[in-house]
């Protein structure tokens, strides 16, 4: 035993010594601890139980919880594909049937080698150039057949991903259309700058003129968050970005991060200086690990520049820096205060709430969590001016808008618009033909039928956090639904009873119909399942739920309807089909040895 | 009883709110749930005991607070709040509630050791639950009978964690946690092996007693207590305000 | 002379089920008397008729194990204006249901192959014999049920309850010390 601890001693020493022995890490050590040794061992949870001082049960169940961290042999391959619905109409189900073709191995089961596991993952936000997968967390997109076969080749030979063609992955922006934002001539300091002139109570002022509300779905006021937390009594502030970008169809900050990123870090830097916090995360989704080493380097070079760090830009006691801290596969995990539990090391399940962040966030001190383009605004707002932003877009909704739109559409990518601008636009820009319906939002979105093109994008009619996925009049909304469902069952982090057995309930019912077993009954109950969820559930993800499967019911009935068997009630499962394993056993096929479909 | 309590307390609308029209006194820091149980009014719960920090995971009290659907175990009251919970609407969702957790788990009544005992069938009962209504889940759950005292049945846990609770802040032994995601989650104990006999978990622990449905179970009772004289034979779990379970 | 009052027609069958339920069920003793004079009993245990016709009001003891009693659980539907399950079997699978967690092949291998002191074991495969499904089903899975009276079994006044209220036209309803799941 004493020889095996070792084997996990030595990488998992300087993990802890570079987190410093801190508890709070330990989803970063998990994850790191994964990286070198391919899983979590049984011996190194052992190790770390003893060196962290944390009962070995908590270290298994903050492993358990998280999608990508394994407690199992997952492979020397680990190998995603990304399953969200645009992938899907990208045909990324037949590449995938291909490659386990190929290399045979079952999804879902590590292959007999112990050489690959294939599986699909959630949205990966590279729905702009998928079908897209993650191999060993490193994200490669625009996936062909002939992509498929090299990788093939690639796996069977041992090639280190690292070595693999550097075209996999080469992520593109795709900005389509800039506006003050994306067209921005932003120099790295010029906020700081601007908030050395301005201190920190007139930028505080500036947001607040600006009207500026929160670009990750929830829009609540920026300057009043700002405000709440900068009063709010304790010993440290913080400030968290929230950059788990987790609702499909959603990669407008994965374009951000790469290419604005100077514009995000300073606006967590004037927030440091407006509510006093010295220490600031970025909480990057796991699925753009392939980020870290570029946004590492920013940070370095912003330190050097002294935009980080002690003494900002040579303001003695205006110290902050900021540490990225990376996720590990949960949606969950960007709602706001199921980001701070992960941040603390524990299962990502959302608090209970009163109090709220601003004032018991991170290690229940203050704390204002804003989403990355909340941020990038933020230094725009500090430079320009409150007034000039909120002369922007529409009144309830000021300043510019950045979508990330893909589907069925010639240009999908970026497109930064004022708020107030009309789907109907955004479909004639991007190239969108024959749109049947438009998802706006994401799966906790709204679908949005070809009546209401002519509706606007904003917090007063059609809010959005940025996703923007088309669908034309060739694909089925009850497959779009259902594709959300899934999502939302896998992702339901399990803490209160509605959610996890209702999305679990809602995907059966929804599997149910697509295998023809549906009846109008299915409906009503459907409904129910709303009134229940949005009633007592414990955060957003429960009370979206039923959303795609409302919307569609209420704007694509025919796509349900050509799936019901026009009964009352009908059973769940095929009645036939529960007799199989008996006719086989027994090697009956005579006529008792069926079932037909009945007339109840 | 009631009076006694409203007389104990300066009555002013600083510190009462309703309670389906009752008047209802409470002090900063109790949740509504708590000040109802003190005022001996009951609301179904589960994961909920008085004994511990509120943990808001089960939803049985729901309960609906100047208009607004809330968990009453960790919603404080405001002075004059108005708060229902014994109206048709929000017992038909308990009711859904408590339907959803008998399908997700294996809860079969007949040959449970806790039954008459439990609070997941008696609070079931008290809500006129007729059917599991849905479609049965029929999991696959493990029974761990490793420990020579105490029977782990994984097929009834509720996931309230009373448990973990339990055994984190009064046992100091931190034995029961929960591990998984969405409808995997699960309960795992402290022990490389997963059992229970590998633990330091003993029958003097607060965490073998708290258990509201039949997952820790002391070996060798059986049936003790005959039909007929179990905690909620003798009376409906929503004739007291939190129930005292026999043989827990 | 005043007209024959019209009696409710009843029908009940056993499926998946232990006959608990119907043992119960003549726990009401005498009131079984009252209950004839308003009630005629179709197919059930106690007049022997072998296929059910239309009924007002159709009892199912038991959950669905196998074809045939599908087969029964339908024509009970299609022939009953009301249908009841009763007692723990029909509700959610009950007793039988305990090998759901198990696969049919690994139950049939052990039963028939692997049991000690097998001889020449074979799976029965006679056309005559119903074939079992993969999983016990409660009987609400299949078909749509109307009431339910839980209980393993539910007492003779339980069901008793159950009647009366249908019979007066009322919402059944139980109460403590007759609801109950064991």
């Amino acid at each position: 035993m004493t020889s095996q601890i070792n084997k996990h001693s030595e990488y998992l020493d300087s993990i802890l010594h570079f987190r410093r022995h801190n508890a709070n890490d330990l989803l970063q050590i998990l994850r790191e601890a994964q990286e070198h040794y391919g899983y979590i061992h049984s011996d190194a949870i052992d190790y770390l139980s003893e060196k962290l001082n944390l009962p070995r049960s908590k270290i298994e169940g903050v492993a358990g919880f998280y999608s990508f961290l394994y407690l199992q042999p997952q492979g020397e391959y680990r190998v995603l594909f990304s399953n969200n619905i645009t992938d899907r109409m990208l045909g990324n189900m037949d590449l995938l049937a291909s490659l386990c073709d190929q290399l045979w191995v079952e999804p879902g089961k590590l292959s007999e080698d112990g050489l690959l596991w294939v599986n699909t993952t959630s949205c990966t936000g590279l729905c702009d150039q998928g079908p897209a997968m993650l191999v060993n967390n490193i994200a490669i997109n625009r996936l062909t057949h002939d992509r498929i076969n090299t990788i093939c080749e690639l796996i069977r030979e041992h090639v280190p991903v690292s070595a693999w063609p550097l075209e996999f992955f080469a992520i593109e922006d795709n900005i389509r259309r800039k506006d003050i934002m994306l067209g921005s001539d932003f120099k790295s300091g010029s906020a700081l700058a601007a908030l050395k002139q301005r201190g920190a109570e007139g930028v505080l002022n500036e947001v607040k003129i600006s009207k500026l509300r929160g670009r990750g779905g929830a829009g609540f006021s920026t300057g009043s968050k700002w405000e709440l937390c900068r009063a709010a009594p304790g010993e440290q502030h913080y400030v968290v970005c929230n950059a788990d970008e987790g609702e499909p169809g959603t990669f407008k900050d994965r374009v951000l991060l790469n290419s604005y990123s100077d514009m995000v870090f300073e606006g967590m830097t004037i927030c440091a200086r407006v509510v006093g916090a010295r220490k600031g995360f970025l909480y990057l989704r796991g699925e753009y690990r392939y980020l870290l080493d570029h946004l590492q380097a920013v940070l370095q070079r912003r330190r050097q520049q002294n935009l980080l760090g002690n003494s900002i830009l040579g303001e003695a006691g205006f110290d902050f820096d900021i540490e990225i801290h990376l996720g590990a596969g949960a949606y969950i995990c960007g709602e706001e205060s199921a980001l701070i539990e992960s941040l603390e090391g524990k299962r990502g399940t959302p608090r209970n709430r009163p109090p709220f962040p601003v004032t018991n966030g991170y290690l229940n001190q203050p704390t204002v969590v804003n989403n990355v383009e909340t941020f990038a605004a933020t230094s725009l707002i500090g430079m320009n001016g409150g007034a000039w932003y909120a002369g922007i877009g529409t009144e309830t909704s000021s300043g510019t808008k950045i979508f990330s739109v893909s589907g069925d559409c010639e240009r999908p990518g970026l497109y930064e618009y004022p708020f107030g601008v009309t789907v109907a636009q955004v479909l004639a820009d991007c190239g969108a033909h024959h749109t049947q319906a438009v998802q706006v939002s994401g799966a906790s979105g709204i679908c949005i039928a070809a009546h209401e093109f002519s509706r606007r994008i904003g917090f007063e009619d059609i809010p959005t956090a940025g996703a923007f996925m088309v669908f034309d009049q060739s694909r089925d909304m009850f497959e779009v639904a259902r594709n959300f469902v899934h999502f939302f069952a896998h992702e339901s982090c399990g803490f209160c009873t509605p959610c996890r057995v209702g999305t679990s309930l809602l995907s059966n019912m929804m599997d149910k119909l697509a295998h023809g077993f549906g009846s109008p009954y299915d409906f009503a109950e459907i409904e129910k399942l709303n009134v229940l969820l949005q009633s007592t559930s414990h955060c957003g993800l429960g009370h979206s739920a039923c959303n795609p499967v409302l919307d569609t019911i209420a704007k694509f009935r025919p796509a349900y309807e050509k799936r019901l068997a026009h009964k009352d009630y009908v059973p769940a499962f095929d009645l036939d089909g529960a007799l199989f394993q008996a006719r086989q056993m027994t090697g009956r096929d005579d006529r008792g040895a069926h079932l037909e479909r009945g007339n109840e | 009883m009631i009076e006694a309590h409203i007389w104990s307390v300066a009555m002013n609308k600083d510190n009462t709110f309703t309670l389906d029209g009752k008047l209802i006194p409470y002090h900063e820091g109790q949740t509504i749930i708590q000040a109802a149980i003190a005022a001996g009014e009951y609301i179904p719960h589960l994961c909920f005991s008085p004994e511990f920090k509120p943990h808001g995971s089960c939803k049985l009290c729901t309960v609906k607070a100047n208009g607004r659907q809330t968990a009453s175990c960790t919603q404080q009251p405001q002075p004059g709040m108005v708060v229902e919970s014994n109206t048709k609407e929000l017992n038909d969702e308990r009711r859904v509630l408590l339907q959803m957790l008998f399908v997700e788990g294996n809860h079969f009544c007949p040959s449970c050791e806790k039954s008459g005992n439990c609070q997941l069938q008696a609070t079931a009962y008290q809500l006129e639950m007729m059917s599991p209504h849905f479609d049965q889940f029929f999991p696959d759950r493990p029974v761990d009978a490793t420990h020579p005292e105490y029977l782990l049945d994984f097929n009834r846990c509720i996931l309230c964690s009373l448990c973990v609770r339990a055994s984190r802040d009064v046992d100091g032994k931190n034995i029961f946690a929960l591990s998984g995601r969405g409808i995997k989650s699960h309960l795992i104990v402290n022990s490389k092996s997963g059992n229970l006999a590998d633990t330091d978990f003993s029958a003097a622990d607060k965490a073998a007693h708290v258990c509201p449905v039949g997952v820790i179970l002391k070996k060798r009772v059986g049936f003790a207590i005959p039909i007929g004289q179990r905690t909620f034979d003798e009376q409906p779990i929503g004739a007291t305000p939190h129930p005292t379970v026999k043989g827990a | 002379m005043t007209a024959p009052v019209k009696k409710l027609k009843v029908a009940t069958a056993t499926l998946a089920g232990c006959f608990g339920c119907h043992m119960s069920f003549l726990d009401i003793d005498e009131r079984l008397l009252e209950l004839v004079k308003l009630v005629e009993f179709d197919r059930s245990p106690l007049t022997d008729i072998k296929h059910c016709g239309p009924c007002d009001i159709g009892i199912i003891e038991g959950g669905l194990c196998n074809a045939e009693n599908v087969h029964v659980l339908r024509e009970f539907r299609a022939n009953s204006k009301i249908l009841i399950a009763m007692g723990a079997c029909a509700i959610n699978g009950g007793l039988p249901a305990q090998r759901n967690h198990l696969s049919l092949p690994l139950i049939l291998e052990e039963v028939y192959h692997a049991q000690y002191g097998l001889v020449d074991g074979f799976i029965p495969n006679d056309p005559e014999l119903p074939l079992p499904l993969d999983k016990v089903h409660p009987i609400h899975e299949v078909v749509k049920i109307d009431y339910f009276i839980p209980g393993c079994p539910p007492s003779g006044d339980a069901i008793w309850k159950v009647l009366t209220d249908l019979l007066a036209g009322r919402e059944p309803e139980l109460g403590h010390g007759l609801m109950h799941y064991d």
